[in-house]
């Protein structure tokens, strides 16, 4: 019998045969799993973060949702809108309607300090004031604990991300802003978006606190459809009235994360390639001992007639089969870990502190054992050539 | 000494497991030392914060203004010598993406209250001389390929012009150095008259201030007199040592310190497995000539020093190769084109990690060494 099942068969019986002689080698081959396992949790983990802004930054998006800032601001914390701007705004065409009226939020972008809870040291806090229609527009707004702020009253309500991370913002206790205490009586979740770093109060509050007359600082409103912002952007951007950006939400968030995203994302491969070049070592090490051992056997089968292409496979396999332990062990390590993590970073965009969870998405840990059976591959590849192409008669003499 | 040339030979034996375990001891000491500089970056400069220098914010949030009129006020202040204003102007240079520091203060003052900060004199001349006059940074002046002379177009995105545009035009007339590796050399300063009389809004109104004082051992002191001076009025402040207000600041960002660290971690422990596990091999392989040499009078401490010798040869080698590999990166610049500001490898760092190279030698080491001491002649040499 000729042909590629033969050839397959041999790969087979070989492969098996260095399978069952693995125990042999316990301790160097755990060596380069466990280093594979290490490189592919390293840059799992440090993705994650990436992703998990990200994934906050999406989920603060509504697709048929809209910014407006004054133009040349690229974030609310730098924009400023009038009274007069703001009901243009408003009854620009594309803007949906419930039974309260336009639905568009103007509102007042400030931060305050409060300190952090792992750090205690002062963080910038962004606080919002909003308008009445602001629940509807944020669909994902939902008070969760407590009830919601009395309008025109100094009352106040936080998001679950900036209990969590920061002091004195329990149900019960109060802020202070400008000498005044503010109560804290409720807790409002946005379904995991930037919203839940914020703390939220009334905008005719907030507006005399800080000097703001009747200014706001960004206008939000739900439109129609998705397709209707061309129409609203037309209708604003040509206005002699105004001088505004709208943007979709979509890309205003995507913008806001691009720079932090960018930054961790950069020095996250960084790490995990050089780790992966170590990794690369320590398996080639481990590979080429696993070779050497069995010399004679390999030697042995060709001489029994086997072919090299087999044996280059079946060290192969071998190898491959390490670093996926070592992907699948360093992936669930880093899912175990770091998944749902909480934590909270300051993004430049806004100047404000932003609350987000790591999130080991299915695609990074498919990408983390990709990144191992490429350590495994490269690992495995230059002892297995060097198995096949070791001299019959010089390896069978080895001692 | 003599017996280098035996642990030398026993390297040599196998050349490439040599090498290889050289090079993965590289790459751990190559991201030791990248960490320790991408720490450093995180940190803001809170090595290099002056003893002597107060940060007076607004109470509330560093984003909230300060009368310009309270420098005089705080410059009366017993113990204070000095104040200065700054302020964030947040604007952008040709795209969004171009972020970087440039702050609107007061030329002579600055350079007195920032010593660290080189400026050649015909260039300070210039700046304090020309009221659209700015210096930049080295790094940030290499990054965009600026040089003295040129005129440098910022586009607001906080302080619109009185004619309503956003487009302020500066004269590029001095490129600053740092004095230390540490100091910030990504800023861009201009003048605050040039910036008070053209914005629209805010005007007479400043982000904070810089205040020297004389006795760094009265800094709580002197903070609490400041901020008393201020209590009740509008605009309260709150004033710390600017060492206090730049960690906070990198507290914001996270505990960048901590996830380095972490990872670092399991570099060095996976590395450990590798150097350790490759260095029990070569003990095992070589156990008959081993129980030779005692057998010809070596002493069993001679052999526990010959394995451990070779283990700090591997280490020694793969560890100088990969800080200075880092090094040489490191100096190369940032990686990510601007992001990080004071790229570097803080001494401290090559200093731990040279210690860190002869504790991973001896942890390597010691278990095979052991191993080989413990080696009874006449066993090893039946075998």
């Amino acid at each position: 019998m000729t042909g590629p099942l033969n050839w397959f068969a041999q790969v087979v019986s070989i492969a098996v045969f260095n399978l069952r002689t693995m125990p042999q080698r316990v301790g160097s081959s755990a060596t380069a799993m466990f280093g594979i396992a290490g490189v592919v949790a390293v840059m799992v983990g440090v993705l994650s973060i990436a992703q998990g802004i990200l994934q906050t930054m999406q989920q603060s998006a509504a697709p048929e949702n809209v910014v407006v800032l004054r133009s040349g601001s690229n974030s609310e914390m730098m924009s400023i809108l009038l009274g007069d701007d703001v009901r243009y705004i408003a009854e620009a065409p594309g803007v949906a309607r419930d039974e309260n009226g336009a639905l568009a939020s103007p509102e007042l972008y400030v931060i305050i300090d409060l300190p952090k809870k792992d750090s205690g040291t002062d963080a910038n806090v962004p606080l919002r004031g909003v308008t009445r229609q602001a629940p509807a527009v944020h669909r994902d707004f939902r008070i969760v604990e407590g009830r919601m702020f009395e309008w025109g009253l100094n009352e106040v309500v936080v998001g679950v991300g900036a209990r969590r991370e920061f002091k004195g913002l329990e149900l019960g206790s109060a802020i202070e802003v400008k000498g005044e205490q503010w109560p804290v009586v409720g807790v409002f979740e946005a379904n995991g978006g930037v919203a839940e770093a914020e703390i939220w109060v009334d905008a005719a509050v907030l507006q005399p606190a800080y000097q703001r007359g009747n200014s706001f600082q960004a206008v939000y409103a739900r439109l129609v459809s998705r397709d209707a912002f061309q129409e609203f952007k037309d209708a604003l951007t040509s206005d002699p009235r105004l001088n505004v950006k709208p943007l979709r939400e979509t890309d205003y968030y995507a913008e806001q994360s691009d720079t932090l995203y960018r930054l961790i994302t950069t020095l996250g491969t960084l790490i995990a390639v050089i780790m992966g070049f170590g990794a690369v070592f320590g398996a080639l090490n481990t590979m080429y001992t696993a070779v050497a051992a069995r010399a004679r056997e390999i030697a042995t089968l060709r001489a029994l007639g086997f072919h090299s292409g087999p044996v280059v496979i079946s060290v192969l396999l071998e190898s491959l089969l390490l670093a996926l332990a070592g992907g699948v062990i360093g992936a669930t390590l880093a899912w175990a870990v770091f998944d749902g993590f909480s934590a909270s970073t300051l993004n430049w965009s806004s100047f404000s502190q932003l609350t987000f969870a790591f999130d080991v998405s299915v695609p990074l840990l498919i990408q983390g054992v990709v990144f191992a059976l490429l350590i495994g591959f490269f690992g495995g590849l230059f002892p297995a050539v060097r198995a096949a192409r070791q001299p019959i008669a010089t390896a069978l003499r080895e001692q | 000494m003599k017996y280098l040339y035996l642990v030398w030979s026993n390297l040599k034996r196998k050349k490439l497991r040599t090498i290889l375990t050289i090079l993965s001891i590289l790459v751990a000491f190559l991201l030791f030392g990248l960490l320790g500089a991408i720490r450093q970056s995180f940190s803001q400069g809170v090595d290099v914060a002056g003893a002597d220098r107060l940060i007076v914010r607004h109470k509330v949030t560093i984003a909230q203004l300060l009368p310009a009129a309270y420098e005089a006020r705080i410059e009366q202040i017993e113990g204070v010598e000095e104040a200065v204003s700054q302020t964030w102007f947040g604007g952008v240079y040709q795209k969004p993406s171009n972020f970087f520091a440039q702050i609107p203060t007061e030329p002579a003052k600055f350079l007195e209250m920032y010593p660290e900060y080189l400026l050649d004199d015909a260039q300070r001349e210039a700046w304090l001389k020309t009221r659209t006059g700015a210096i930049a940074g080295r790094a940030i002046a290499d990054r965009f390929g600026w040089n003295v002379g040129d005129r440098i177009p910022i586009n607001a995105t906080i302080w619109t012009r009185e004619d309503g545009s956003a487009t302020w035009q500066f004269d590029l007339v001095g490129i600053y150095d740092g004095a230390q590796k540490g100091t910030d050399t990504t800023q861009f300063l201009f003048h605050y008259d040039y910036f008070d009389e053209g914005r629209r809004f805010g005007k007479g109104m400043v982000g904070w201030y810089v205040v020297r004082i004389a006795d760094p051992d009265r800094a709580a002191e002197i903070s609490a007199a400041i901020d008393a001076e201020f209590a009740n009025s509008p605009a309260e402040t709150k004033s710390e040592p600017e060492g206090a207000f730049l960690q906070a600041f990198a507290n914001q960002i996270g505990d960048v310190g901590f996830i380095m660290m972490s990872i670092v971690a399991a570099v060095f422990f996976t590395i450990l497995l590798v150097a350790g596990n490759t260095m029990a091999y070569a003990v095992r392989e070589r156990t008959s000539e081993l129980a030779v040499l005692k057998a010809i009078g070596f002493t069993d401490g001679g052999v526990l020093g010959l394995v451990l010798a070779e283990s700090f040869i591997l280490t020694l080698i793969g560890g100088a190769a990969g800080l200075g590999l880092a090094w040489t990166v490191v100096s190369a610049g940032d990686p990510t084109n601007g992001l990080l500001p004071m790229f570097y490898i803080p001494q401290r760092d090559l200093v731990t990690g040279i210690v860190l190279i002869g504790v991973m030698a001896f942890v390597a080491g010691i278990l095979p060494a052991l191993q080989a001491r413990r080696l009874r002649v006449a066993d090893a040499l039946r075998r």
